[in-house]
C-alpha cells in the first residue's frame, strides 16, 4: 500500500507551522520552538515516506513513527490532522480543559503510536517494535525522533548499543539537533559533539543533513537502511523556532507562547515565507 | 519457585509463539533450555533494564506476550518510570518477573534486598501484583498471567522453597487461597513466607489457638471479601510478609479494614520495619533477625492475642 500526499512539501510544512503557532497562541503553551524545528522533517515523513493509512490507523503493516521528544507534539498533531487522521478542528482543543490533545503525545489519538513526555522512553519502545518486525519477518519500518537534549538520557544509549548488535536495520533514529535544550545551549549544558561519531561508533549507519532542506531530508529518508544490517541514524541539523525570525535559535521560545503582536508577526512571516 | 516458573513458562511458550522471555543478563544455568530451544522467543537484553522494559512494550504493542526477568530490584525499581509510563499507561501485555523477593539474596547486601517493591508496584495504575506462596502457586500464576492480557508484576522467591500445597489448588487472580480454618485468628500471608505461616498455625494449634490461614498471592487487586470475612468470622487478623510493613500486604489489608463498615477486629502488620536492614546473611538468618521465623512469629502473635483479648 502506497499512500502519499499530493500536497507540495512547502505547503504541508507551512500548514504544520501555522497550526503550531495558532495552537500555542490559543493554549498559551510552551515548546513552540521545539515544534517548529521538526516541521519540515514531519512534512517529508508524512508527505512522502511513511506508509500509513488514516482510514485504518492500526493497520498491522504500517510504518511506525514515535515522537520521543513528546513535547513537540503540536507539530505531530498538526501533520496527522493534515494527513487525514482526524479533522483539523480537533487541534482547537489542544491543551484545553477536557481535551485528548495533551501537551505531550497521547497514544489514544489516531496515528499517535506512543505516549511520550519523559525523555528517553521512545527509543527503547521503537527498538522493541523493530525487534518484533525482524523476528516476525515484517517489512515495515520504525522511525523514532529524538531531541538533542534527550541524548543526555542513559536509556537512549542502552538502545543505541542494543539495536546494532541485533542488526535492526528497519529502525531509524532521527535526531532534531537544534542545539538548544531546556536550560541552555547543548554545547554548554552537556556537549554532544561529535554526535555523528558517537552514533557511528555504536554501529549506526549515520548521516547528517540540513533538517530544513526538503531535498536532503527526502533523499536521506528514501535511502533506508543507509547500510544493510545496521540501524540508521539521521542527524538533522535544525534551527529551534525555524520559520519565525524572532524565535529562531532562541531559548526563550522553548517556553514562551506567541501572544498579541508576537502572534500577528509570526502568522504574517509564515504566510510571507511559504 | 524460580525453577517452577521457568519450566511452566517454557512449556507454555512451546505452544504459543507470541510468548517472549527477556532476561536482563541473569539466569545462568536456568534459562538455557529456553535460550537453546526457543531462540526466536528468547532475548538477553544485556545489563540494561530501562531498554529491556521499553523494548518489552514495543514487542507487546506488536502482538507479543512479553516477560521481563531479572533479580531483586533490578526489573522494577531500576526502570520504574518505564514501567509506569510505558508498560502501565499503554496497558502493554508485559509481565515483569523478579526472582529473589525479600531476603532471598540476603547475603548480597542492601542493593539485593527486595523489601519495598511490592508496595511501589502496587501504587502504579493498571498493574496486577502477585507474590505466589510456593512453587505450585508460582506455576498457576505463570499460566494465569499468560491468559490475562495486560501488565503484571510477579514476585518470586529463588530456589528451594518447600511445596506447601499438596495436590491441586483452585487458583484465581485476586482470590486468596484458604489453607486452614480456625476462629481465634486469621493469618494472611503473601509470598514465600507461606510455608513458615503453615508452621506457625501448627504451633499455635498446639497451644490451643485455632487459626485461619490465607495465602494472599495477589496483592492487587486484593481479595477484599476474604479479608472482611476473616474480620467478621475470626477474632483477630495479622498479615505476614517479607516486605516493609508500609504499602505492601499489611498496608493494603489495613486500608480495607479501616474503611469497612462495622468491622472492629484487632489487627497487626507483621513484616519488616521501613529501614535498611542492618543485617547481612542468608535468608533464614535474615528472617530470624527480623523475627519472621516461625518461633518468633508464634511469640509475637501470642503476645498480640493476649493484649487484644
Amino acid at each position: 500500500m502506497n499512500i502519499l500526499m499530493d500536497l507540495p512539501l512547502s505547503e504541508l510544512a507551512f500548514r504544520i507551522r501555522r497550526h503550531c503557532v495558532v495552537m500555542a497562541n490559543r493554549a498559551n503553551s510552551s515548546h513552540i520552538g521545539s515544534s517548529l524545528s521538526i516541521a519540515d522533517i514531519l512534512a517529508v515523513l508524512y508527505g512522502r515516506i511513511l506508509q500509513v493509512d488514516p482510514s485504518q490507523p492500526a493497520w498491522a503493516d504500517r510504518d511506525r513513527f514515535i515522537l520521543s521528544k513528546g513535547h513537540a507534539c503540536a507539530a505531530l498533531y498538526a501533520v496527522l490532522a493534515e494527513r487525514g487522521f482526524y479533522p483539523t478542528s480537533n487541534l482547537d482543543t489542544y491543551y484545553q480543559d477536557g481535551t485528548k490533545f495533551a501537551g505531550h503525545t497521547m497514544h489514544n489519538i489516531p496515528g499517535v503510536e506512543f505516549s511520550a513526555g519523559s525523555l528517553g522512553h521512545g527509543l527503547p519502545v521503537a527498538t522493541g517494535m523493530a525487534l518484533a518486525a525482524k523476528r516476525d519477518g515484517k517489512a515495515y519500518r520504525i522511525f523514532c525522533m529524538l531531541s538533542d537534549g534527550e541524548c543526555d538520557e542513559g536509556s537512549v544509549w542502552e538502545s543505541a548499543l542494543f539495536a546494532p548488535h541485533h542488526k535492526l536495520d528497519d529502525l531509524i533514529v532521527i535526531i532534531d539537533y537544534n542545539k538548544i535544550q531546556s536550560l541552555g545551549r547543548v554545547e554548554e549544558v552537556i556537549d554532544l559533539k561529535p554526535l555523528a561519531e558517537k552514533w557511528r561508533s555504536f554501529g549506526w549507519a549515520t548521516s547528517e543533513i540540513n533538517g530544513h532542506d526538503f531535498g536532503e531530508i527526502e533523499e536521506s529518508l528514501s535511502k533506508l537502511p543507509h547500510e544493510p544490517g545496521r540501524p540508521s541514524c539521521v542527524i538533522a541539523h535544525t534551527i529551534k523556532g525555524k520559520g519565525v525570525s524572532y524565535m529562531e535559535d532562541k531559548l526563550l521560545w522553548h517556553y514562551r507562547a506567541p501572544r498579541g503582536q508576537d502572534f500577528e508577526i509570526a502568522m504574517a512571516e509564515l504566510e510571507n515565507n511559504k | 519457585m524460580r525453577t517452577a516458573f521457568l519450566a511452566a513458562l517454557f512449556e507454555l511458550a512451546k505452544h504459543d509463539e507470541r510468548i517472549m522471555f527477556i532476561t536482563g543478563d541473569l539466569g545462568y544455568t536456568v534459562v538455557e533450555p529456553f535460550m537453546n530451544e526457543l531462540p526466536k522467543q528468547f532475548l538477553n537484553a544485556g545489563v540494561a533494564e530501562q531498554n529491556m522494559t521499553g523494548m518489552a512494550v514495543g514487542l507487546a504493542l506488536s502482538g507479543k506476550i512479553v516477560f521481563t526477568y531479572s533479580i531483586a530490584n533490578f526489573p522494577t525499581l531500576r526502570c520504574l518510570e518505564h514501567i509506569r509510563n510505558d508498560v502501565c499507561y499503554h496497558h502493554a501485555n508485559v509481565k515483569i518477573v523478579a526472582v529473589g523477593g525479600g531476603f532471598a539474596y540476603g547475603a548480597m547486601g542492601a542493593s539485593h534486598h527486595a523489601t519495598e517493591e511490592l508496595g511501589i508496584m502496587r501504587l502504579l495504575p493498571g498493574i496486577t501484583v502477585m507474590a505466589p506462596g510456593d512453587p505450585v502457586e508460582a506455576v498457576h500464576a505463570t499460566r494465569a498471567v499468560v491468559e490475562q492480557s495486560g501488565p503484571f508484576y510477579l514476585r518470586l522467591g529463588k530456589a528451594g522453597e518447600p511445596t506447601v500445597h499438596q495436590g491441586d489448588i483452585d487458583f484465581k487472580i485476586g482470590r486468596a487461597i484458604q489453607l486452614r480454618d480456625g476462629k481465634d485468628i486469621t493469618l494472611i500471608s503473601t509470598g514465600s513466607l507461606l510455608h513458615t505461616a503453615v508452621n506457625v498455625t501448627e504451633q499455635l494449634a498446639a497451644q490451643g489457638i485455632s487459626s485461619r490461614l490465607l495465602s494472599m498471592h495477589t496483592l492487587k487487586p486484593l481479595d477484599n471479601d476474604a479479608i472482611l470475612s476473616a474480620a467478621r468470622q475470626t477474632r483477630a487478623i495479622v498479615t505476614l510478609e517479607e516486605h516493609s510493613i508500609l504499602g505492601g500486604l499489611g498496608g493494603a489489608v489495613a486500608e480495607v479494614l479501616a474503611e469497612a463498615d462495622e468491622v472492629h477486629v484487632p489487627f497487626r502488620r507483621i513484616g519488616l520495619p521501613p529501614v535498611f536492614s542492618p543485617h547481612i546473611g542468608s535468608q533464614s538468618y535474615m528472617l530470624e533477625k527480623h523475627e519472621l521465623d516461625a518461633a518468633s512469629l508464634v511469640k509475637t502473635i501470642g503476645k498480640f492475642l493476649a493484649k487484644a483479648n
